[in-house]
């Protein structure tokens, strides 16, 4: 280690003596390469600390509230979340494929595996570590929480249990495939590091819905990593669905690998936490390859969500599509920051990026800052950018339809997120969407 | 039906309309005409209801109701309609749910049952059958990407559908072809009872061989300067607003005796 422990700033110094009793605990029952990832891991922690607002990358988020929160380390205490009506939560039904995660933890009698063909392996526990998989190993945090980004790293630290999708060449999943994860305590706050990993094998298909929800009014932490490799040709879906508690604090990482020819598309949904930041990255590595990224953020209150986004166009012949839109309301505020890479060989590449922000009140902000860095010639790369309240006079418009100005505004307001709602193909999930939408905005609407 | 008591209205501190008077009784016709930018559109606007443009004096009355009294929404309720110059565009409300959310408010107002999808649908195939538009325009965003032509004809069917007491048309015929012009007209026509008004806004002599008004006025810097019967329309044709304009300025006694 390069810093003396002694210099170590007391919030770092905290999640280093969890990780101290936490790899005491698991260095005889876990394998030598896992543990050597999480050495790796707290090393880069160590190193780098917490960031700050004088961090370019972290100017307009904040993160004392959350480093100055002492949370117990959820694994060490097996710690449950406050029970919760899970039956509520998209993909519910018995048939379905579902594995639910209880403060990080898998919790199988939650979980249901439902019809799935053969060789599809889904599975969430930390004991397949000690397994022969060789090819599960190999990916675990090759992508994400290797390098510089600091939560992520934190999260292969207290790696534990994960949930892994593992998707042979050519097969076809046609039910979505749900991970739910659950956090929260009754006690003191606590923080969970839930992790997922997704491979789909060459010419393979599913969808893949992340959830996350926690106790309402809970104060807690989630630190998530979700790693997803899409090998040639594959075309996978990825939902994720982020509605934690109000007081929660969450930050994600999403890395999405993409080979020749792969398909991703993500939708990034987030309508809880008090702090959120999504680090969403996809890299094009195979030539012929697409990604679309799709984001939402309904903000009320004090919430803060923060969408940091990075595509990198690595190989030839790629397309991008990102869209990203965000309804601020009350004295709530977001944070877009797209970036597009595109490689000195990635010609041919075809990007867009667009960023649109609706503001219902006038003490809400955005910050929105496209990032574009573009080496090849023979690209076609364009990007929006805006901010804006509701059209007066489309709200005349519909009024003098004989809407009245409250159903006009609302109307307006879910035409807003249509583009995003539209294009998510699982129907609970855009229910759940269209729903709270609808909820936070006739709240709104009886406060006058 | 509609009366119109020394109207001044200010957009934005300046004044625009400078004491309109105007009665407009059912089953009348009224045709006004006037100079790019002396108010006709402003006027339009304010008795649908938009609140950016202050009326500062003067009244309006519908039937025996204070117009200007009333939200946007109730009086489009109440049965008046105003086709926009510049229709909006909204994207990602459909037609057929932006048609279906206002047909219901009416109906409502009036105390009537919400249609079922069924019955809506009926009358929605049924009416822009009328105005010419594929059936493909229903499922559409409203307005978005629709050509200027395919834009008046979505008003004309919105006001087919909604079913108005008092029509304003602001400019409904500009920019379209005889074959839309004729179809617009069509449109308003089928609208003539002796129990509705309509109101035509319009630049052009053209569409008043279709639509036959009943009066014609000229409202230029924010005033109605002269009114007369249809052939006042072929006379501005023949001779543009100028006339108009110098008659009014060297009369000033005549009209405020
Ligand atoms: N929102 C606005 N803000 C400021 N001025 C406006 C606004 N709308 C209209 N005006 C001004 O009010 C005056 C009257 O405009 P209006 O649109 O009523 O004219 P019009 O007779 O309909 O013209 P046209 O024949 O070109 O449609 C014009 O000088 C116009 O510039
Ligand atoms: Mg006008």
């Amino acid at each position: 280690m390069n810093r003396n422990p002694a210099e170590l700033a007391p919030e770092q110094q905290r999640y280093l003596s969890q990780f101290d009793s936490f790899s005491r605990r698991q260095s005889d029952r876990d394998p030598a390469w896992l543990t050597e990832k999480r050495q790796a891991a707290i090393r880069c922690f160590t190193r780098q600390g917490f960031p700050t607002t004088h961090d370019e990358a972290w100017r307009f988020t904040s993160l004392t509230p959350l480093t100055r929160t002492a949370f117990a380390h959820a694994g060490a205490t097996d710690s449950r979340p406050s029970p919760v009506d899970l039956d509520s939560l998209p993909g519910a039904n018995s048939s379905a494929c579902r594995l639910v995660f209880l403060n990080g933890r898998f919790s199988p009698e939650h979980s249901s595996l439902g019809a799935l063909p053969p060789g599809v392996r889904v599975q969430g526990a930390g004991q397949l570590l000690n397994g022969d998989t060789p090819s599960v190993r190999q990916a675990l945090g090759l992508y994400a929480g290797n390098g510089e980004e600091v939560f992520a790293a934190l999260n292969t630290a207290f790696l534990q249990d994960f949930a892994l999708v593992h998707l042979p060449g050519n097969t076809v999943v046609e039910q979505p495939i749900h991970l739910h994860f659950h956090s929260g305590s009754e006690g003191d706050p606590v923080v969970s590091y839930p992790r997922c990993l997704v491979l789909a094998g060459a010419n393979s298909q599913a969808r893949v819905v992340e959830s996350y929800s926690g106790a309402p009014d809970s104060l807690y932490f989630t630190n998530t990593v979700t790693e997803l490799v899409a090998r040639e040709g594959a075309v996978v879906e990825h939902y994720k669905l982020q509605q934690e508690s109000l007081r929660a604090f969450h930050i994600s990482t999403m890395q999405f690998q993409l080979g020749r020819s792969a398909t991703v598309s993500s939708h990034s949904i987030s309508l809880g936490g008090a702090l959120v930041r999504n680090h969403v990255n996809a890299v094009l590595d195979g030539e012929g390859a697409e990604a679309t990224l799709n984001g939402f953020s309904l903000t009320t209150g004090k919430q803060h969500v923060d969408n940091h986004t990075s595509i990198d166009h690595a190989k030839p012949h790629c397309n991008s599509f990102e869209l990203y839109k965000g309804i601020l309301d009350d004295r709530s505020s977001g944070v877009f920051n797209g970036r597009i890479i595109v490689r000195p060989h990635a010609q041919k590449t075809d990007s867009k990026q667009t960023n649109q922000n609706l503001l219902l009140s006038e003490e809400a902000l955005v910050n929105t800052n496209p990032q574009l860095e573009i080496y090849a010639d023979d690209v076609k790369c364009t990007h929006g950018a805006t901010i804006g309240q509701l059209d007066s006079q489309a709200v005349f418009y519909l009024q003098s339809r004989g809407i009245d100005r409250e159903a006009a505004r609302q109307l307006l307001t879910f035409a807003f997120a249509n583009d995003i709602a539209s294009q998510i193909r699982i129907e609970p999930i855009r229910a759940r969407l269209e729903k709270t939408l609808f909820h936070r905005l006739a709240e709104k609407g009886s406060k006058g | 039906m509609l009366k119109i008591e020394d109207l001044h209205v200010e957009v934005e501190g300046k004044p625009i309309l400078k004491g309109v008077n105007l009665e407009v009784a059912s089953g009348e016709v009224h045709a006004i005409m006037g100079p790019n930018g002396s108010g006709k559109s402003t006027l339009a606007q304010v008795l649908a209801g938009r609140e950016s443009f202050e009326v500062t004096r003067g009244r309006v009355f519908y039937g025996d109701r204070d117009l200007l009294d009333m939200e946007p929404e109730e009086r489009a309720c109440e049965g008046v309609f105003m086709a926009f110059q510049y229709p909006v565009e909204i994207p990602g409300v459909s037609n057929v749910y932006f048609l279906k959310a206002a047909m219901n408010a009416i109906r409502k107002h009036r105390g009537e049952e919400e249609l079922d999808a069924m019955e809506f649908m009926k009358v929605v195939r049924e009416k822009i059958k009328l105005v010419n538009l594929d059936q493909s325009f229903i499922s559409r965003s409203v307005n978005e990407g629709f050509s200027g032509g395919e834009k008046k004809r979505n008003e004309i069917f919105q006001m087919a559908v909604l079913d108005p007491i008092l029509a304003i048309l602001d400019e409904t015929d500009s920019g379209l072809d005889i074959d839309a012009l004729k179809t617009v007209a069509d449109g308003v026509n089928a609208l003539r009872r002796p129990d509705r008004a309509i109101v035509v806004i319009t630049h052009y002599q053209r569409l008043l061989n279709y639509i036959v008004p009943d009066r014609v006025h000229v409202l230029s810097g924010g005033e109605i300067v002269k009114s007369g019967d249809k052939d006042l329309a072929l006379e501005l044709e023949a001779r543009g607003y100028g006339w108009i304009e110098a008659q009014v300025a060297v009369t000033p006694a005549e009209r405020h005796p």
